[in-house]
């Protein structure tokens, strides 16, 4: 946290608890309301892109939407499939909900608050290990999905959890391997610590250009959204693994869907946007003051919400994807370049630590040039359509040529006259 | 033997996913923020309506707001529907009218052949669709009913006017 003048709230425990207990009760209530507002945002979004005006009937705008849904899940008649499990059943989307809001518990939302009794880290807590315990806690995340449709005893919704587990937990190792060189640059897996290396040493997204990117493809992979939602893909799963559910448990799975979007959000803004540093600006991050965390805290919500508009964005753009296309792109592309672009980093830092060039300016641009090389290189390069399509053969050069000139000659591929009704054939 | 796919091998810009993903992106936002909206906002802007939409029935009133109806009974003759039931009544000075003047709107299939068939121009079909009742009964429109709708009334198609100008 840099060298501050006043004590850290944690030396009073007294105070440390009372404080904690406060920015639990507020967080929640903020968090949810602000899911809540994301499936408005969805509604509308999705309505924009598609040249709709999206619920505007319910309340100003339609800003009470979210309201009136829930007041409608909770009329509803709780259905619970007769040959399925109960217990679990019922645990599942409490798992699901839970793990989902438990990970941001570590996210440091805005610059520390000086209080009377001391400086106030804001985060919930503050821990040691921060970004491990997220990884973990979206592991466990999976068991909710899985559950749910292990115990729904209904095929479709078995499909889908076994869908999940199988995505979750390729694009774990990926989302894992993205994050290794933001590790490597910060020397430290605390969260705080990571913003304030990109504080000092210029935003990581700038640094590890790449790394991002894995990042943000496995991201919307952990959290099911589209093009990656093949757990609940409704043209072959009826609904995946959520089919059985209803009322408010239904309502449980959606919320979490947002709160992991939001956490995961969080999250990248957290790891590679600076969290809630304010670009182009020395002061925010001297000595605490009241309004510069309600500033950075800001700056944090511009963030996370640029990544929320992403989500929503890239979801009412892009088709889901074939199942064998998205094991493929996990296994095949992501995490071997990940752990490839591992090695480049760690020797590229070695290099300069030998070259004497500390974190700055200088390290910062040969890192960015590294990385605009790096994505020539992928995207442009080598990307010949085949990074997501395991099903291309490549042909050999004389039956391309044998077919180009069937094609030119005309009548051998396409028949040139068509029977005179389509009924006989 | 397993089945096997054969892709043509085809220009990059039309395999790239990367390169489809990022033209496809920029056409949803292009969309998101000039949006060509065509909803119409139904209870508070509606559309006009032709001149010629055949809606719930008028029954045309006189100066002294009785209707036109001289109860001569084409109109019941010639409805395909068979929804019309009037009972002829006539006063002192031998002047008919309809005691009972009855429409199932139910039963209707706006076809508008009673306001072709009308001498006296009284029954018209109306250029109105609003229609909703608690009761199956308050579909059968009376007289009453018929005469005291103010809703604009249906232009019959005019043969020596086909465009309707």
């Amino acid at each position: 946290m840099g060298p501050l003048l006043m004590t850290p709230i944690s030396d009073n425990s007294t105070a440390f608890l009372i404080a904690s207990a406060i920015k639990v009760l507020v967080f929640f209530g903020v968090y949810l309301v602000t899911v809540a507002m994301l499936t408005l945002a969805e509604r509308k979004v999705s309505a924009w892109i598609q040249d709709r005006h999206g619920p505007n009937r319910t309340g100003p705008g339609g800003l009470l939407q979210p309201a009136a849904d829930g007041l409608k899940n909770f009329m509803k008649e709780e259905l619970s499939p007769g040959a399925g499990n109960t217990i679990l059943f019922s645990l599942a989307p409490a798992i699901a909900f839970s793990t989902a809001m438990i990970s941001w518990a570590v996210i440091p939302f805005a610059a520390p608050v000086p209080t009377p009794w001391g400086v106030m880290s804001l985060a919930i807590a503050d821990l040691p290990v921060g970004f491990i315990f997220t990884l973990a806690i979206a592991s466990l995340g999976v068991f909710g999905i899985t559950l749910a449709g292990w115990s729904s005893n209904n095929k479709y919704s078995l499909l889908g959890g076994l869908r999940s587990s199988a995505q979750m937990i390729s694009y774990e190792i990926a989302m894992g391997m993205s994050v290794i060189p933001v590790l490597l640059l910060a020397g430290n897996v605390t969260l705080g610590t990571i913003i304030n290396q990109q504080v000092t040493g210029g935003w990581n997204i700038l640094n590890l250009t790449f790394a991002f990117l894995t990042f943000l493809i496995s991201a919307f992979a952990e959290t099911n959204r589209l093009p990656f939602d093949l757990p609940e893909a409704e043209s072959e799963l009826v609904a995946g693994y959520h089919t059985e559910y209803s009322s408010m448990k239904f309502s449980m799975f959606f919320i979490a869907e947002y709160a992991n979007m939001l956490t995961a959000s969080g999250l990248m803004a957290t790891l590679f946007l600076g969290g809630w540093d304010i670009p182009f600006t020395a002061w925010d991050n001297g000595e605490p003051s009241v309004l510069k965390t309600v500033l950075t805290l800001v700056s944090f919500a511009l963030k996370t919400g640029f990544f929320l508009f992403l989500y929503m964005w890239i979801r009412w753009t892009l088709p889901r994807f074939r199942y064998d296309q998205l094991m493929s792109l996990g296994w095949r592309f992501l995490l071997p370049v990940s752990l490839g672009y591992i090695v480049l980093i760690a020797t590229t830092l070695l290099v300069l630590q030998l070259l004497g060039i500390q974190a700055g300016v200088l390290q910062t641009g040969i890192l960015f040039v590294l990385n605009v090389i790096v994505l020539v290189l992928m995207f442009v390069v080598f990307d010949r359509g085949r990074l997501l399509s395991p099903t291309t053969s490549k042909m050999s050069a004389a039956e391309m040529l044998r077919l180009r000139s069937l094609d030119r000659a005309g009548s051998a591929l396409v028949p040139s006259a068509r029977p005179e009704s389509g009924m006989g054939d | 033997m397993a089945i096997r796919v054969k892709v043509m091998d085809r220009p990059v810009e039309q395999v790239s996913y990367v390169r489809a993903t990022l033209s496809g992106l920029a056409h949803t936002f292009k969309h998101l923020v000039d949006p060509h909206k065509v909803t119409t906002q139904y209870p508070e802007e509606t559309e006009a309506l032709s001149k010629r939409w055949r809606g719930t029935h008028r029954m045309l009133t006189n100066e002294d707001g009785k209707a036109k109806c001289v109860a001569c009974g084409l109109c019941p003759t010639v409805c395909p529907a068979n929804c019309i039931k009037l009972v002829p009544g006539e006063d002192e000075q031998g002047n008919r009218f309809p005691l009972v003047f009855e429409i199932d709107e139910f039963r209707c299939i706006f076809c508008g052949y009673c306001q072709e068939v009308c001498p006296e121009e009284a029954i018209h079909l109306g250029r109105h669709y609003e229609n909703a009742e608690y009761t199956r009964d308050g579909f059968v429109y009376d007289l009453e009913r018929l005469t005291s709708q103010t809703h604009p009334v249906c232009e019959m198609w005019d043969p020596a006017d086909p465009a309707g100008e």
